[in-house]
């Protein structure tokens, strides 16, 4: 019965009126997977005005965009989308669908394996193809274990895969794919959720957490609001973003959307670089996947150390003026 | 106001071990109802002073799971459904999902329907949003408040990773809930929990809920996993204690050969 199912489908995002990065790091990643398992690479778009931004995941290696434009979509809402791709999806019949692991995938994506019936792999960190099969790699009990998931008889194998584990390539923007609209189908119309309003508490200009390469992150240690002022000036210098513990955001020095960990967002960085933060388990499985670990405490016992590449026992408010200059001092050579 | 609050009681993941060949070690390990359950219980308890009504929490898990069922009874929930056979044994979330649908059909009508946006176990966050299309009805994660209920309808506050969306959504429907960072959770009182002794506790079979059986357990699960094993372990690198100029000035050299920094 699983014969019938071809090709790949990555489910993109568009928020706050562009494609979300993780849409790309997807497509990269399936790109891949698509050349191995020797088939094709679909997108699905759904928003209002897509437009122009209809063409960018081909340049990452999509062989077709479907577009699915209605204002609908517009603003996002778990029971629209969740019901306009399970029609699309059981059109299409894709053997492999990825779903970005956002609050909103993981919002809408479980109900479109619950729709179709098949099984859905969460949040994985990883993805290969073991002798043809399709092993799905994921972290769980609060990040103490990974499991390889498999999906054997089911089609199509659906997973929300998490923001920043796969990297882009360079776009290719002279690569050629198909874009083909698509008319939103539903069994009934009556949608039951109302969006009142949507409050960003992230500065404005201040990069997005989930997105950013290099995150400066502080914690109790930093002592106050403004003590945040010159983590905030090494992440602008190094063109990252401010992250923080959960006590931090408790003190009310940082929104609630920088928090790092269990009960706020996972990151997966390039650098992390964790200024006061003692390293609970519950901060280490947001933050401990990133590349490189750099941790500046002043207790040699903070268990951070015990994750960090590289550490510095002393006072923060004395070091990171010190990295300060000399990232100045680099950039003007 | 009737409200039913999914429950699940989970391994303390804080205290996870692992013996000499990476497996883990369940012995010894507490298990705990799971924080962001007792976050949506005590939500439900709120909601129940504010607009009367009663709260039923219901967990589909062997009977050992009782102790996290009546933590729930002893916070002050009115009632109890545990649904516990062998035939749901290796469930995936696609097969719990449907079985806690078919329950939440016989147990009645419920106006809300509440979980926890995750387990701190199996972490995949999709057995509410799954329930809610088993059954049917809309629903919202990320809930962080239910801000009010008026008119058929509950107004919640969902977080997103760059703020939060208040959501207006016409009941029922299911809310998968978080617990905002400042949550100060609730021990049981003593009299709660002898009160909680002689309250509602009903037992359910795979055989009491009507459905299809093929979809119970490992048969009607899609997914298997395949293997389990400890995350690859970050060592400790390099910690400097003195000379902070020298030090800064080595890692950033560090940084830049290993390209993160540029
Ligand atoms: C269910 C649950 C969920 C949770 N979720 C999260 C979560 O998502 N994210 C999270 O972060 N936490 C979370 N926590 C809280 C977590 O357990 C810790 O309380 C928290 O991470 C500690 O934050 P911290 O490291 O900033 O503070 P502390 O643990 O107090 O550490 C402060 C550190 O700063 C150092 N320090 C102090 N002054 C200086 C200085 N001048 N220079 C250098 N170093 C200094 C100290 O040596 C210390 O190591 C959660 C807890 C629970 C129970
Ligand atoms: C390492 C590992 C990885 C796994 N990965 C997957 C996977 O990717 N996909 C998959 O389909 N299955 C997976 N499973 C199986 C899955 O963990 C179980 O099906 C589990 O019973 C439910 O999933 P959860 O713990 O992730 O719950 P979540 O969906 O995270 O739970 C959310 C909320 O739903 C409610 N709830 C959950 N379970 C119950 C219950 N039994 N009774 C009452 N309420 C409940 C609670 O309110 C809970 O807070 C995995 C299991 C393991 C051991």
């Amino acid at each position: 019965m699983s014969d019938e199912y071809k090709g790949i489908l990555v489910v993109g995002e568009i928020y706050d009126g562009k494609i979300r990065p993780v849409t790309f790091q997807l497509v990269t990643k399936a790109r891949e997977l698509a050349d191995t398992l020797n088939t094709n690479l679909s997108v699905v778009l759904l928003g209002h005005n897509i437009g122009e931004m209809a063409k960018e995941p081909i340049y990452y290696g999509a062989d077709k965009v479907y577009i699915m434009d209605d204002k609908i979509f517009e603003p996002y809402v778990a029971e629209v989308y969740s019901r306009a791709l399970s029609k699309f999806i059981n059109n299409l019949k894709p053997e492999i669908v990825l779903i970005p692991a956002t609050h909103t995938g993981r919002e809408y994506g479980p109900r479109i394996a619950a729709a179709l019936q098949t099984g859905m792999t969460a949040d994985c960190t990883d993805l290969v193809i073991k002798n043809g099969r399709f092993v799905q790699v994921r972290p769980a009990y609060g990040g103490n274990i990974m499991g390889e998931i498999i999906t054997p008889n089911h089609r199509p194998q659906i997973s929300t895969v998490r923001p920043n584990v796969f990297k882009t390539k360079e776009p290719d923007k002279n690569r050629t794919g198909e874009i083909i609209q698509v008319k939103p189908e539903f069994d009934s119309i009556k949608i039951r959720t109302l969006i009142k309003e949507i409050v960003k508490t992230t500065v404005t200009g201040a990069k997005k957490l989930d997105e950013a390469k290099i995150i400066v992150s502080g914690g109790r240690g930093v002592g106050s609001k403004e003590g945040f002022e010159k983590l905030k000036e090494l992440a602008d210098l190094l063109g990252g973003a401010v992250g923080a513990s959960r006590v931090a955001v408790d003190l009310g020095w940082m929104p609630k959307s920088a928090q790092v960990g269990q009960s706020g967002i996972t990151v997966q960085p390039d650098l992390y670089i964790a200024c006061g933060i003692s390293g609970t388990i519950q901060h280490i499985v947001g933050m401990k996947d990133s590349k490189v670990i750099v941790a500046i405490n002043k207790d040699p016992n903070a268990p951070i150390f015990n994750i960090a590449d590289y550490g510095i026992v002393g006072d923060l408010h004395e070091i990171i003026p010190m990295f300060i200059e000399e990232i100045k001092r680099i950039k003007k050579k | 106001m009737n409200i039913l609050v999914l429950v699940k009681q989970v391994p303390d993941t804080s205290d996870v071990k692992f013996d000499e060949r990476g497996v883990m070690i369940r012995e010894g390990v507490q298990s705990i109802l799971n924080v962001f359950d007792q976050f949506a219980v005590e939500e439900a308890l709120r909601l129940k002073q504010k607009y009367g009504g009663e709260v039923s929490v219901m967990t589909l898990a062997p009977e050992q799971a009782k102790t996290a069922v009546q933590k729930c009874l002893a916070l002050g929930a009115d009632k109890a459904y545990h649904i516990s056979d062998r035939a749901f044994g290796g469930s995936d979330t696609l097969a719990t999902s449907y079985a806690l649908s078919l329950a939440i059909k016989k147990a009645g009508n419920f106006d809300l329907i509440m979980a926890g946006n995750q387990a701190t176990d199996g972490d995949t966050g999709h057995i509410g949003p799954q329930v809610a299309e088993w059954l049917g009805i809309p629903h919202v994660s990320y809930v962080e408040q239910v801000v009010s209920i008026d008119n058929g309808k509950a107004l919640v506050k969902s977080i997103l990773e760059d703020g939060y969306r208040m959501v207006e959504v016409e009941l029922p429907a299911l809310l998968a809930c978080l617990p905002p960072t400042n949550f100060e959770y609730t021990n049981p009182s003593m009299s709660g929990i002898i009160k909680a002794k002689s309250k509602p506790y009903i037992w359910w079979k795979a055989d009491d809920i009507d459905g299809d059986k093929s979809k119970f357990g490992l048969n009607g699960s899609p997914t298997r996993v395949l293997k389990m094993y400890p995350p690859p372990k970050r060592s400790r690198g390099t910690v400097f204690t003195e000379n902070y100029q020298d030090a800064v000035k080595k890692i950033v050299e560090a940084l830049m050969e290993k390209k993160v920094i540029e």
